[in-house]
């Protein structure tokens, strides 16, 4: 049952805006679809090849500043004399080049990172976030540090007979982001559905016996680790030209938390988890915002990951999985006798 | 290649394995012959799961070296021994124990079929036919692995669920997966019962005669003289005797080693176990 | 050359307080199999704990920093206590998540608490610094080194002097041996997350005055803190402090001599090396092969 929860989100948020003018509410809609692009290629990594990097904001930050910048131009010197200009060109460019270049950082992390594991490999990518958001932050001739690339251009997409369009609107915003999230779910079904989504599954489940069975470690996480940097780049690129405002701050450790947030709640590991997650935890703001601070809210989902780490490990579409296999079973049960079981494999003492 | 006999498929060339300052394995030589059945024998610490672990890149030995078909796999890592034909199993049960036996064999045919890179990822991508086709030579196969080892009533079952038993023949299921030309059984039959070890054996044989050479590590003695070709025994990580097994059965140094004195022991536990 | 003094007196007064940080840090993951995430929000725990006790209850500058380290002590035992003895038998990245949530509680909780504004905590030692020609050595500096390397004795002594640091090395040799041999694992592990905590607040009791308190000034003390145990290798105690030591010094004299904006990234620089040449840190002990 739960295979239904991503044909039947697709449909309510296809239809959702022609019902809904609220500015602030479309708003939400739309970072909440950013994020949970991001979840998405998040889950990739911490789902289905179990390895935990709370470094992915970096991904994001990076595709955010990789696409403003070839948008926006720049100019800057670096050692040896050397300079480099460039004029400002197409947001759609920027957009392909985060997603190239982020696909190539998360190559690098995967080769480095992926020469240790489990708290080590957690602890790299944290603070590779780390340095990245320090580069951000310091490197002022390229990123203007704290005072922020402002006037980021929109997304131009170029439409067959019309020429290229800005989408100014967030209606034309919010139906990008949702085609954007609908290719990313598609590709990652995809892969994960294929021969590299099995081979992923086995390191997950038994990396010695994934081994033993020929399967290289190293170049599956790799591949994995670059296709959902990537994905996260694809993200930051749609939230800087929607925002259109980026400083240093998209690269903080409690995006990463939000997103681990939203793939955890939702069920690492599945294709429908982000999705739920993220509804959930990308529109609980603007449920919190009226009766509590902000720092009141992030109290409020550290409690909920605590809570859901405690009672439903597993997530909600996990638990949703399961309650609708008992209930599948239970109904059998009162159909007919259980199957007999195969004569020959007695039981063992 | 030095002086390898030529049927040889696997040398252990001097095999010296250290930890620490602890011995495990000094001075290890053997070969194993193409299309034969042999058994690695010895008490408990004897090395053999050691020898096992060097063998398919899991350990580096720190003397000595093993070829595979006349290559040395010193620098070779697990996944690449495992490609080049040489497939294990693991002594403690090892399952994909969240996925079903189907799904099992799956991950274990993850290469099967692999073509051209550029249109297989063109393939991963999208539904082509091709992708369909290939798909389905995967189940395929998966459903007559699945089936040779007798586990079909339960390919859609968890692995994890599964008794012991069965458990080990999922992972035998897996190795088989790798279209080894040689496998390494680490106790295969513990936790089976006596009619799933004789159907087992009649496994064991039948995969043989399809060319597949297999080493053993085994302590159900009966089973071991029955399907061996050939055994070798280790004792503190030396090998103290080499040949049939009439002659192993009947070696002083054997009996001295293994049964007689590790006889109460066994028993011991056994009663454990239970 | 005569900055050159400064900057490795510098070093050494940081060094001390990272090395806290980091024996904090690898003393509950070798003994606990732990990522502790709470680590920065402990720092900061122990900064805002000695400013309520310096300045809102005007204890004694001395008196005040006890407070802080028993603060920290008990924080720790409840946490271990609530969260992490419950799951005991999870996987270590549901536990870290677990104490992700728990930092994100704390840091939150105390910017709610006190505001995002600076608080100093003023401290009885006189402005002037200490002058030795160029060299300047100011009194609370000094007394932090000496704070930092005194703390530091005290857990080398209770880890390898006493039976409660016998329990903990057997229990972080195999905690299954261990029970066998009649150790309480499971007061091990609160005492060994209270005394990692412990360490961490004290950290933050004696930097606070030297800068002052933020909600957000664990942040970076969380990520040094992992630089410095990956440098060392993650358990090893001696590791953790060489390794705060060279981490305080790459960063001082990186700071002085090439960039200051990039001081912060030199953990990670160091990271990137010591996983190109040695993944398991410079000091880890073998792993055992099982």
């Amino acid at each position: 049952m739960t295979r239904f929860i991503a044909p039947l989100f697709l449909v309510v948020f296809a239809l959702l805006p022609l019902g809904l003018t609220d500015p602030y509410l479309l708003n939400a809609l739309i970072i909440t679809g950013i994020l949970t692009i991001c979840a998405m290629s998040l889950n990739l990594l911490l789902g289905f090849t179990g390895q935990l990097s709370l470094g992915h904001v970096a991904f994001f930050g990076i595709g955010a500043y990789v696409s403003a910048l070839t948008a926006l131009g720049f100019d800057v010197s670096l050692p040896f004399g050397l300079r480099v200009t460039h004029e400002g060109g197409s947001p759609l460019l920027g957009f392909v080049l985060a997603i190239v270049l982020t696909g190539l950082c998360g190559y690098l992390i995967g080769r480095l990172s992926f020469r240790v594991r489990g708290a080590y490999f957690v602890i790299v990518t944290i603070s590779f976030a780390e340095v990245v958001r320090l580069v951000a932050l310091n490197w002022v001739e390229l990123t203007q540090g704290p005072l922020a690339l402002t006037a980021i251009p929109n997304m131009v997409l170029p439409v067959p007979s019309i020429g290229d369009v800005a989408l100014r609107s967030k209606m034309q915003n919010y139906y990008l982001v949702l085609a954007v999230g609908v290719a990313s779910y598609l590709l990652i079904a995809r892969l994960v559905a294929s021969r590299f989504g099995r081979a992923m599954r086995g390191l997950k489940e038994n990396e010695s016996l994934a081994l033993s069975l020929g399967i290289n470690a190293t170049r599956t996480l790799t591949v994995a680790a670059t296709v959902s940097a990537a994905m996260a780049g694809a993200a930051g690129s749609l939230y800087a030209h929607y925002i259109r405002i980026i400083d240093p701050d998209v690269f903080l450790f409690s995006y990463t938390v939000t997103m681990v947030i939203m793939v955890v709640s939702g069920g690492k590991g599945t294709l429908a988890g982000p999705l739920v997650g993220g509804i959930i935890f990308g529109l609980l703001p603007v449920a919190l915002r009226p009766v509590m601070a902000p720092e009141a809210q992030w109290i409020v989902y550290g409690a909920i990951l605590i809570a859901i780490l405690f009672l439903m490990p597993r997530g909600i579409v996990p638990a949703l999985e399961g309650l609708g296999e008992r209930i599948a079973a239970r109904r059998k049960a009162g159909d007919k006798p259980t199957d007999a079981m195969p004569a020959k494999m007695g039981a063992n003492p | 290649m030095s002086t390898t006999s030529s049927s040889a498929i696997l040398n252990v060339e001097h095999v010296g394995m250290k930890f620490g300052g602890l011995t495990a394995i000094a001075d290890l030589h053997f070969d194993v012959h193409e299309g034969e059945i042999l058994s690695l024998i010895g008490p408990n610490g004897a090395g053999k799961t050691t020898a096992f672990n060097i063998m398919t890149g899991f350990l580096k030995p720190t003397q000595g070296r093993v070829l595979f078909r006349g290559r040395d796999l010193s620098q070779t890592r697990p996944n690449e021994i495992a490609r080049l034909g040489l497939a294990r199993t693991f002594q403690r049960t090892s399952v994909f124990a969240d996925d079903s036996v189907r799904d099992n064999v799956l991950i274990g045919l993850h290469r099967f079929g692999d073509d051209t890179r550029a249109t297989a990822l063109l393939d991963r991508l999208f539904p082509t036919p091709a992708a369909r086709r290939a798909e389905n030579a995967v189940r395929e196969r998966a459903e007559a692995i699945i089936d040779m080892v007798g586990l079909s009533a339960r390919a859609g079952d968890k692995a994890g669920s599964l008794s012991y038993g069965e458990q080990r023949l999922v992972g035998f299921a897996l190795a088989l997966a790798v279209e080894p030309k040689m496998l390494l059984l680490d106790e295969p039959v513990s936790g089976m019962n006596a009619s799933e070890t004789q159907g087992f054996v009649r496994l064991i044989r039948k995969v043989r005669d399809e060319g597949v050479t297999i080493l053993l590590v085994e302590h159900d003695m009966p089973m071991v003289m029955e399907v061996s070709d050939r055994i070798v025994c280790l004792n503190y990580g030396r090998l103290i005797a080499e040949g049939p097994p009439e002659a192993i059965r009947t070696d002083p140094k054997v009996i001295e080693a293994y049964l007689g004195k590790s006889a109460a022991k066994l028993e011991q536990r056994e009663v454990a176990h239970a | 050359m005569d900055q050159l003094l400064q900057h490795i007196f510098n070093a050494l007064v940081l060094g001390g307080t990272y090395a806290l940080l980091g024996i904090g840090l690898t003393l509950i993951f070798g003994i606990m199999n732990v990522v502790n995430f709470t680590h920065g929000a402990l720092y900061t725990f122990g900064g805002y704990a000695m400013y309520l006790a310096a300045v809102a209850l005007g204890l004694n500058f001395f008196v005040a920093l006890p407070v802080a380290l028993v603060a920290g002590l008990v924080l720790g035992a409840i946490i271990e206590f609530t969260l992490l003895r419950p799951l005991r038998r999870s996987d270590i990245d549901t536990t870290m998540l677990v104490m992700i949530g728990a930092g994100i509680i704390m840091q939150s909780g105390t910017l709610w608490i006190f505001g995002g504004v600076a608080k100093a905590v003023p401290t009885p030692f006189p402005a002037q610094p200490l002058t030795f020609g160029p060299v300047s050595l100011s009194y609370v500096n000094l007394f932090v080194l000496c704070a930092a390397v005194a703390l530091i004795a005290i857990t080398y002594f209770t880890i390898n002097g006493t039976k409660l640091g016998r329990a903990m090395r057997a229990t972080f040799q195999d905690h299954d041996t261990a029970a066998l041999m009649g150790v309480n694992v499971s007061l091990i592990y609160t005492a060994t997350f209270a005394i990692g905590s412990a360490l961490a607040s004290a950290a933050g009791a004696l930097l606070g005055p030297v800068y002052v308190v933020t909600p957000q000034m664990g942040d970076l003390a969380a990520v040094k803190a992992f630089a410095i145990v990956i440098l060392g290798g993650l358990g090893s105690i001696s590791g953790a402090t060489i390794g705060g030591f060279i981490l305080a010094f790459a960063e001082e004299l990186g700071a002085g001599y090439i960039s200051s904006g990039y001081r912060d990234a030199m953990g990670f620089l160091i990271i990137i090396a010591v996983l190109l040449v040695k993944p398991t840190g410079l000091f880890a002990r073998a792993e055992r092969i099982g």
